[in-house]
């Protein structure tokens, strides 16, 4: 039962990373339909900024994440605007190797300036704390709570907002959103700045029990994909469910079945459901 | 007819080069790398069959080098097999492999597929890398021999290395290009313009995408059991994302969905690798947003715009003089060639 | 019996886009179908040539149940279509278009192909010649080298002509032939739609040209919101009382 409930916590945690990532994710494919494959290197950015913030700088772990959401943010709208923006109407093979262009980029200034060693980032909250019967670090309680704050905040935003209504208008018809006056531009470059956020927040949450390296975005993402696959393109709560869902088949897998092969779940899963229905769970339309 | 005859100067001159290559430098270094661009140009090839000439962008290609790889390096060492029959058992053995996950792949589109190739490729990275037992895992797999010998001819020095690779990148420029000029090339370039338009035309879209599936991992297959056979050490990391990622770059800089591209690609970027070493590691600072950048303002690549220009300079010409005689010339050169450029490019 | 639907219908979701249709395709006339947007013609025209599977009812081609088939499969049984957009290749030339048209009737293989077989060069000068032969007889002989996308919208649709007839078809689908040209050429695709009849090619068309359709249609059919509601000869169609209700507001039928 110990071992349960401690896997399950587990599973929270990796999961609430997941799910913000995916949700990054999902957002820009629901608006631009494309996949980004770049987006493991904004989260790789969001964990060695945080790194440079606290270790370099010397600022406190929370300024340090909002300074990285920030330069992610705004490094998801470059992207957006120098390469994704000008490759709309490309054949669509070529958006997708653009965006593999960018995260060899992105990789190799990261290990230029950082190295490639591992790096641990350090948390003010280390600290062990027993919950409901669980001894747990208080990073993993933190991860969980901020997320779901990360979550909530955003949907208010995307319901209770005109931009954030905006975004969703868009991404369900996209001619419409034109016609009846979505500054689409705009549209796309805030939601390349939420993702670009979101990604630097699952980072630097994830850092201090992950470690901060060049290819940290590798696993995270094609895992991400899993997710929105799992969830549904562009579903925003399929992303958060998937997110979760995820988190839980992997640690439950490694305690009982192999943490050898526990990063392959999400691979076996993803197979299976292409497998049993080739346009992903919940696709719309056909032809 | 001049430019047919243009067309095959160009072919034999870069045969006869290739040639008499390893003669002029001299130098088993240059050889050795040249060697190497060899393999991953046949790899290549096969990636532009698939992603070039039928539209699927597959992002599981390093996994299926690496399973020809190991199936080589296996055979031989852990099963002493012959170098031959084990080379011919690897691109048969990553062939079916292809087969089995084609069957599925391929039943998904664009995106998709897409992802699902990017997962199929880490899984079998996964494998390679987790399953000690068979593979050796991090630490590999070495003593592979060399290719035996054939009758008189042996293959321990680099030069006769260099020409059994030559001469299986010969075999696979002669197979993708026949194949390409064919009623079978049509057909792939059909399914890529619009698999719609093709299902219309009664053309069986699955089967002619598997066709074109199992022939480009059966390539990257045997690139990888030539890589085997002459690096003679392997580990999990040639079945990792990036030697993916290095392959594409190749072909899209070189120019995806062209005849000449693989070449003129895969050879601009090992020797300007050579001569960027300084930056080691660095590379991609250099080859990452030239790719992007490529991509964006020459989505054919380096082909690309040689044909465009070709292209002009020629309805040029066909304005000032014999209009109707230069037109068939260009047909005839470009049947493939214009077939080449075409481009899904609704969504 | 030549080509018979029972009862088709499709459902997306909640959305029934075509609702039990019976209607009789006839063999060597000029039949048509017409009905206001959405109404579910062009999803009708999915369901017969296999593209989406029909939630309901049958499609009968020749006595045989096709309804199951998948579109390839009914392609090669000469039942040939056109896409509302036309789908060509913009980048390749007109003929290099049209070729392939008529692979479905060769059987060469990747072997042919890289062992350059007799049967391979007979049957790529098989589907020039075919290709040529279509080009000719929907007039675009003298662009069989251009690159399409630099026709015009007409003669776009003219190669798109092409492109099915290549397949050697009985029947052909064609989805608003003459959208997005102007009356001129109208008349001259009407005058090539003929030809394909007299060719003994049967067709079937949408088209939201009015004009065009009353004097080329030997048999109308009309759609509303997926259910027919009219079928008959033009003269018929012109007098109908529910048809002009379903087109007030909309486009009056000219
Ligand atoms: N793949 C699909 N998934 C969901 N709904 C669809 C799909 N295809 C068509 N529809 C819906 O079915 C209805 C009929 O569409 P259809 O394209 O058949 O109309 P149409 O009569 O051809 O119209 P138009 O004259 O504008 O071409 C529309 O409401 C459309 O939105
Ligand atoms: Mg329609």
């Amino acid at each position: 039962m110990e071992v349960l409930g401690q896997q399950l916590f587990n599973g929270l945690t990796i999961g609430s990373i997941y799910s913000l990532v995916a949700l990054g994710l999902t957002l820009v494919y629901g608006i631009l339909h494309i996949p980004n494959f770049a987006h493991g290197a904004l989260y790789m950015m969001g964990g060695y900024i945080t790194f440079t913030m606290m270790t370099v700088v010397g600022v406190h772990y929370w300024l340090a994440i909002f300074v990285s959401v920030v330069v992610v943010g705004l490094l998801g709208v470059l992207m957006e605007r120098i390469v994704f923006h000008p490759l709309r109407d490309a054949p669509p093979i070529h958006d997708k190797i653009a965006a593999i262009g960018v995260l060899l980029f992105l990789e190799a200034l990261a290990q230029w300036i950082w190295g490639a060693d591992y790096q641990s980032l350090p948390t003010p909250y280390g600290q062990v704390v027993n919950l409901f019967g669980l001894t747990v670090t208080l990073q993993r309680v933190l991860i969980v709570v901020a997320a779901v704050l990360a979550m909530i905040l955003l949907n208010l935003f995307l319901k209770k907002t005109f931009t954030g209504a905006s975004i969703i208008a868009m991404s369900q018809n996209r001619e419409g959103a034109h016609l009846v006056g979505i500054n689409t531009n705009k549209v796309a470059m805030l939601t390349f700045m939420i993702s670009g956020g979101l990604a630097a927040i699952a980072a630097s949450l994830s850092a201090p029990i992950n470690l901060v390296f060049p290819g940290m975005g590798h696993l995270v993402i094609l895992k991400a994909f899993v997710i929105i696959i799992l969830g549904g393109m562009g579903s925003i709560p399929g992303a958060i469910l998937g997110g979760y869902i995820l988190g839980f088949s992997e640690s439950l897998g490694a305690t009982y079945l192999s943490n050898d092969y526990k990063d392959i779940i999400a691979f076996v899963l993803l197979v299976i459901i292409l497998t049993v229905k080739p346009t992903g769970l919940f696709a719309r339309g056909g032809h | 007819m001049s430019v047919l005859l243009n067309r095959r100067t160009v072919v034999t001159g870069l045969i006869l080069f290739a040639v008499l290559f390893p003669f002029v430098t001299r130098n088993d270094y240059v050889i050795h790398i040249m060697t190497l661009s060899f393999i991953w140009m046949i790899g290549v090839y096969g990636l532009n069959l698939l992603a070039g000439y039928t539209g699927y962008l597959s992002l599981a290609h390093a996994g299926f080098f690496a399973v020809g790889a190991y199936s080589l390096g296996l055979l031989t060492v852990e099963a002493g097999v012959n170098f031959w029959l084990a080379l011919i058992l690897a691109c048969l053995f990553t062939g079916i492999l292809g087969f089995l996950i084609g069957m599925i792949a391929l039943r998904t589109r664009e995106h998709f597929f897409a992802i699902y190739t990017l997962c199929v490729g880490y899984i079998i990275y996964l494998v390679i890398y987790k399953w000690d037992g068979l593979t050796g895992g991090v630490r590999g797999l070495i003593g592979i021999p060399a290719p035996s010998n054939i009758g008189p001819i042996s293959f321990t020095s680099s030069i006769s290395q260099y020409f059994l690779v030559l001469f299986f990148l010969l075999l696979t420029i002669f197979f993708i290009y026949r194949i390409v000029h064919s009623l079978t090339g049509r057909t792939f370039m059909a399914i890529r313009n619009s698999e719609d338009l093709a299902l219309t035309l009664g053309i069986s879209t699955m089967k002619n995408k598997l066709v074109s599936f199992v022939l480009s991992t059966i390539f990257a297959g045997l690139a990888g059991a030539l890589y085997a056979g002459f690096v003679r050490f392997i580990g999990p990391d040639i079945g990792y994302i990036t030697i993916t990622f290095d392959l594409l770059i190749y072909l899209l800089i070189g120019g995806i969905g062209t005849m000449s591209g693989p070449i003129v690609g895969t050879l601009l970027i090992v020797w300007l690798s050579q001569y960027l070493q300084f930056l080691q590691d660095y590379r991609m600072l250099v080859f990452g947003p030239l790719l992007a950048f490529l991509i964006i303002f020459y989505p054919w690549g380096i082909v690309g715009i040689f044909q465009q220009w070709k292209q002009k300079r020629q309805a040029r010409k066909a304005r000032s003089i014999h209009q109707e005689e230069n037109r068939k010339d260009e047909v005839e050169l470009d049947a493939g060639v214009s077939a080449d450029q075409e481009q899904v490019r609704e969504g | 019996m030549f080509l018979q639907t029972k009862g088709l219908t499709k459902q997306f979701g909640g959305l029934v886009a075509v609702n039990k249709v019976d209607f009789t395709v006839e063999k060597g006339k000029i039949n048509a179908i017409i009905g206001p947007n959405g109404a579910g013609k062009t999803t009708f025209f999915n369901l017969i040539s296999g593209f989406h599977p029909p939630s309901a009812g049958q499609v009968i081609f020749k006595g045989r149940d096709i309804t199951h088939l998948p579109p390839d499969q009914i392609a090669r049984l000469g039942i040939a279509r056109t896409f509302q957009t036309t789908h060509l290749f913009e980048q390749s030339t007109v003929l290099d278009n049209v070729i392939v048209g008529h692979r479905l009737r060769t059987s060469s293989t990747l072997w042919d192909a890289i062992f350059r077989t007799a049967r391979h060069q007979r049957e790529e000068k098989q589907c020039r010649d075919k290709a040529l032969d279509v080009l000719d007889f929907v007039g675009l002989t003298d662009a069989a080298d251009r690159l399409v996308a630099g026709l015009t919208q007409e003669a776009k649709k003219r190669a798109a002509f092409a492109l099915a007839l290549a397949t050697d078809p009985e029947v052909v689908f064609l989805d608003e032939p003459a959208a997005g040209v102007n009356p001129d050429e109208t008349d001259g695709l009407a005058e090539l739609i003929r030809k394909m009849v007299e060719r003994g090619v049967t067709v079937c068309l949408i088209e939201h040209k009015m004009q065009m359709i009353m004097n080329l249609a030997d048999k109308i059919m009309v759609l509303n919101f997926g259910e027919k509601i009219a079928e008959g000869t033009p003269h018929e169609i012109m007098n109908n009382e529910d048809v002009i209700r379903a087109y007030l507001g909309g486009n009056a039928i000219a």
